[in-house]
């Protein structure tokens, strides 16, 4: 972490202030909006998801061919590429029942704070305790296994 | 009086609000993704940010696995926050102005040493409970709207595709259920 480039912060935090302009000027920032499109009431948020997915899905395609390795950190250009198994239908649907409830997602919530919403503190404390709850349970199930595992 | 084409109709109905906005914002969100990973080669997600910072006041395993990437992702958050600050002290307070933006009537604008601020008219406990199932689903689920939405999709990833298809489906069920049972706003 000592050896990171010294642009490597200010980098990050650039992309974080072209990102968080977005979703204010997107409105995706408000939960009335994407309420709005989940009810079918205004479908322009389509517009923020498949233009940002089609944006940085070019940069996924054509970074690897231009070069080897990021310059900032000297890591490969790879796509973002999870394994798939039952947990990514059990925590979508779960994440699906919370966005729908409330009209917010972590990256809006944190422009949203920043768009002057107050209010949203209750989303992210929300979040931060339902993150919270998940990794308590999945650590404690985790050391569990290990505890059976090298008993047998 | 001449009435509009047909799909112009269908059009003003399905989108109010225009389509520009929601466009511009879409592409400044790719384009903040592109630039950290031109730069790092990091597809960046909104949602680690949760359980990466928990790693600072918690020893579980399941924290502690974040610890790398801990300070990079609070600048992350940090920039998000400020860029929709930036928005609301330009766009949003009319110092600049663009034919691009709709602001729409939505929630409550207040103001704030000469920035205009906007605050959701969404009830506290939607917010609260809905942001608890939005926290433990999206660190189940490896991804939330960013993560799955933007990085996934863009990197034609088949678990993300069929995480943002869960996700938008239970969604939208469950935003017309709660509509159909009074709940407003």
């Amino acid at each position: 972490m000592a050896d990171r480039h010294p642009l490597f912060m200010p980098l990050v935090l650039v992309g974080g202030l072209i990102f968080g302009f977005g979703l204010g000027f997107s409105q995706m920032a408000r939960p009335e909006v994407v309420l709005h499109f989940l009810q079918f009431e205004d479908l322009g948020l389509l517009f923020v998801m498949f233009g940002a997915a089609i944006v940085s899905g070019i940069a996924f395609a054509v970074m690897p061919r231009l070069r080897d390795s990021a310059p900032l950190t000297g890591d490969r250009y790879e796509r973002r590429l999870k394994p798939f198994d039952r947990n990514v239908l059990i925590g979508g649907a779960i994440f699906g029942i919370g966005w729908g409830l409330s009209g917010i997602c972590p990256g809006a919530a944190y422009a949203s704070l920043g768009v002057g919403n107050v209010t949203i503190l209750w989303a992210l404390a929300g979040m931060f305790v339902g993150a919270y709850l998940q990794g308590v349970w999945r650590s404690t199930r985790a050391t569990t296994e290990l505890a059976a595992s090298d008993a047998d | 009086m001449v009435a509009d084409p047909v799909p112009l109709q269908l059009t003003a109905e399905l989108f109010p609000n225009g389509i520009s906005r929601y466009a511009v914002g879409g592409l400044l969100v790719g384009l903040g993704t592109v630039v950290i990973y031109v730069g790092t080669g990091i597809p960046a997600g909104a949602s680690t940010f949760l359980e990466s910072t928990l790693s600072y006041v918690s020893g579980r395993s399941r924290f502690q696995r974040y610890v790398a990437s801990r300070d990079w992702r609070v600048v992350f958050t940090l920039g998000i926050v400020l860029g929709g600050l930036a928005f609301a002290a330009t766009v949003q307070s009319g110092v600049i102005t663009t034919p691009l933006y709709d602001a729409g009537t939505t929630g409550d604008l207040y103001e704030v040493g000469g920035v205009t601020l906007w605050a959701t008219a969404v009830q506290p406990w939607r917010l609260f409970l809905g942001g608890i199932l939005v926290g433990i689903g999206t660190r189940i689920g490896k991804g939330c709207t960013s993560g799955h939405g933007v990085c996934g999709v863009g990197s034609a990833s088949k678990t993300s595709i069929v995480g943002v298809l869960t996700f938008l489906t239970v969604a939208i069920a469950t935003a017309q259920i709660v509509a159909a049972l009074g709940v407003s706003p």
